[in-house]
């Protein structure tokens, strides 16, 4: 490799930044103080970062860290903890519904959120989680959708696009062999417990934004005591996709939403939203 | 003095659950330990506890996980297929030090086996039963004011330890019906600090997790685990004895079988057999040391069990060789009559002056 393959380009060079002198400059944006100062282990471009941020923000804008406890799942996003500055338990593969089911029923006054990828929530998981909905549990389930199973590098997820190749389906995903994609927003939103059902994503600042606004209602809901909240979301999981974080995030639009369309599925009638408790 | 009262194990055990603070039941129905679902669904909600009946004992376990991990007093139960279902979460659950009561009405197997009572899930309580290196401390009831005392015991030694504490019992004990006068009891106050209750600005997060991926760090937490188990072992040894100052020969047995051994016991001695009886009430941690100074005293011992011989290596590690060991056992929910055992005795007496 030649030395000169390695300088950065003149207009990269140009840009470089100014030093910072505060009292010229407004505060406009900030890590939320329930995020916690550290590195994050994610992959460049994985969306797990930006959906730890988007619920530790609601979490602070609603001032309600005191009483806000979470439980975190088994896969890529298993050190949830270690971002988020508030009280959570690790649960087994598939069961933070149930755990998170005790944690509510014994604390109803705290705000209670089970975050799942898909392997966790819809294969191995998907009895506790259809069974903590049909109870109505009055929780947040953020389920994260990325179509594979990340941690373990790459296998096939119930929710793998038909078709598409992983590292058990090196031919694409035959539906016939495997079963079709499970769709769990929709799914879910049949079952009378379920309050409010979404699906959103986090790949375009426009997608980022409704995102948050579903995390800010779940959240909120929680206060009228009246069922079981699912966010879910599109994740990108550009490592076991095999692109680039710009790729994934126009695979998500392109393809994706063909199988996942996004927006509301189950919202709560206008009559259920009467005279919520005063959220803190 | 307290009102004695005739009651089903199972509903004892029950009883002594609301007596001695549960705050949480979380079950699944599966004979013959049903009755313990039944009737805390009926009472829990009058003293404003929860109950729920789960979908599966897996999930039943991980709402005791979760519910221990909050910081409250919490129990499942169930019978042999359902335990074996709940040792994902078992494991979980010591790896992550949370208190918690489970109860086994042992049933006969294996698979889906019989719903008469059983010995053969031993091996499962003692020996770990979920994967990893962990160890839980067993009670085993051989009545039914065990079956009710062991409720307070086992909470109080949960919250001691931090670990999940099992109650050993099997479908007869469980079954059958005997007087009970349920004591006096005072929750003890107990520093649950590390729950995750929500965190307030005073402290910084808990998380409970039993996850430590560096294999430094996970092997830090399994020495803490060790030294842990290690205490429980000097500190919680419970046993019975019953005639054994002047024991020749020694009955090893706990639960059901031991109680069949009592009598076996005493056919035995009207024949001029100077027989004893060594009950474990803990299964873990094993009362070793004792059966050891037995070894010195006795010329034979006896393992009574309802398997095909899983506690009879306990003994035969506590007494290192000192002392012959015999095994008799019944399978399949079948028991065995105090003259069966009384018979398998002699002949193994017989055997072994040949020798």
């Amino acid at each position: 490799m030649q030395t000169e393959e390695l300088l950065l380009p003149e207009t990269a060079l140009a840009l470089k930044v100014p030093e910072c002198r505060q009292e010229e400059y407004e505060m406009v944006y900030h890590r939320p103080r329930t995020l916690l100062d550290v590195n994050m282990h994610y992959c460049p471009g994985c969306a797990h970062s930006l959906v730890h941020k988007l619920i530790m923000e609601v979490v602070e804008e609603m001032g309600i860290q005191e009483k806000t406890v979470g439980v975190a799942p088994v896969g890529c996003s298993v050190f949830a903890y270690d971002y988020m500055d508030i009280d959570m338990q690790e649960a087994a593969h598939g069961r933070a519904a149930a755990v998170a089911t005790a944690m509510k029923r014994l604390m109803p006054d705290k705000f209670v959120f089970t975050y799942q990828g898909d392997g966790d929530l819809a294969a191995i998981g998907i009895a506790e989680t259809l069974h903590a909905i049909n109870r109505g549990e009055n929780i947040l389930i953020v389920f994260m959708n990325n179509a594979v199973y990340g941690m373990t590098s790459g296998q096939m997820a119930p929710t793998t696009l038909a078709g598409m190749k992983t590292t058990t389906s090196p031919d694409g995903r035959d539906v016939g062999y495997y079963g079709a994609p499970i769709k769990v927003a929709e799914l879910m939103a049949n079952l009378p417990g379920a309050f409010y059902v979404t699906r959103q994503a986090v790949n375009s600042a426009n997608a980022v934004r409704r995102t948050k606004k579903a995390l800010q209602h779940a959240f909120s809901y929680q206060s009228l005591h009246k069922g079981t909240c699912l966010v879910e979301i599109i994740g990108n999981c550009p490592s076991n996709w095999k692109m680039t974080p710009v790729e994934a995030a126009r695979f998500i639009d392109e393809e994706m939403v063909k199988t996942f369309p996004l927006g509301d599925i189950k919202v709560p009638k206008a009559e259920d939203l009467k005279n919520p408790e005063e959220v803190q | 003095m307290k009102e004695i009262k005739l009651m089903k194990g199972n509903e004892a055990l029950a009883e002594a659950a609301i007596l001695a603070g549960c705050d949480a039941y979380f079950g699944y129905p599966i004979t013959p330990q049903s009755e313990v679902l039944e009737y805390l669904a009926r009472e829990m909600p009058k003293h404003n506890r929860i109950v729920l009946q789960a979908e599966s004992e897996v999930a039943s376990i991980n709402m005791v996980y979760g519910a221990a991990g909050a910081g409250f007093r919490v129990m499942t139960s169930s019978s042999s297929p359902g335990i074996s279902l709940m040792q994902e979460g078992i494991s979980y659950i010591a790896g992550a030090e949370l208190p918690c009561l489970i109860v086994n009405v042992n049933r006969a197997g294996p698979g889906l086996g019989t719903i008469q009572p059983g010995q053969g899930d031993y091996f499962q309580s003692v020996k770990g039963g979920g994967h990893g290196d962990y160890k839980m401390i067993v009670l085993a009831p051989s009545s039914v004011q065990e079956m009710a005392d062991f409720v307070y015991l086992g909470f109080d030694l949960a919250d001691k330890y931090r670990n999940p504490v099992l109650i050993l019992s099997d479908g007869a004990i469980g079954q059958m019906m005997e007087k009970v006068q349920f004591n006096d009891y005072t929750i003890p106050s107990v520093d649950k600090s590390w729950a995750t209750t929500g965190k307030p600005a005073t402290r910084s997060r808990n998380y409970i997790t039993s996850l430590h991926i560096q294999p430094e760090k996970m092997e830090q937490h399994n020495l803490k685990l060790n030294a842990k188990y290690a205490a429980i072992r000097e500190q919680e040894v419970r046993l019975e004895e019953y005639n054994t100052e002047d024991a020749e020969y020694l009955f090893v047995a706990y639960g059901l079988s031991a109680r069949i051994c009592q009598k076996a016991m005493d056919i035995a001695r009207e024949k001029g057999i100077k027989v004893g009886l060594l009950r474990p009430i803990t299964l873990y941690p094993y009362p070793d040391q004792r059966l050891l100074q037995l070894a010195s005293q006795v010329k034979l011992m006896l393992s009574v069990e309802l398997n095909s011989g899983q506690m009879v290596e306990d003994v035969k590690l506590a007494v290192s060789g000192k002392v012959p060991v015999g095994f008799y056992g019944r399978l399949g929910g079948m028991l065995p009559t105090p003259e069966e055992i009384v018979e398998h005795l002699e002949k193994i007496m017989l055997k072994n002056h040949a020798n």
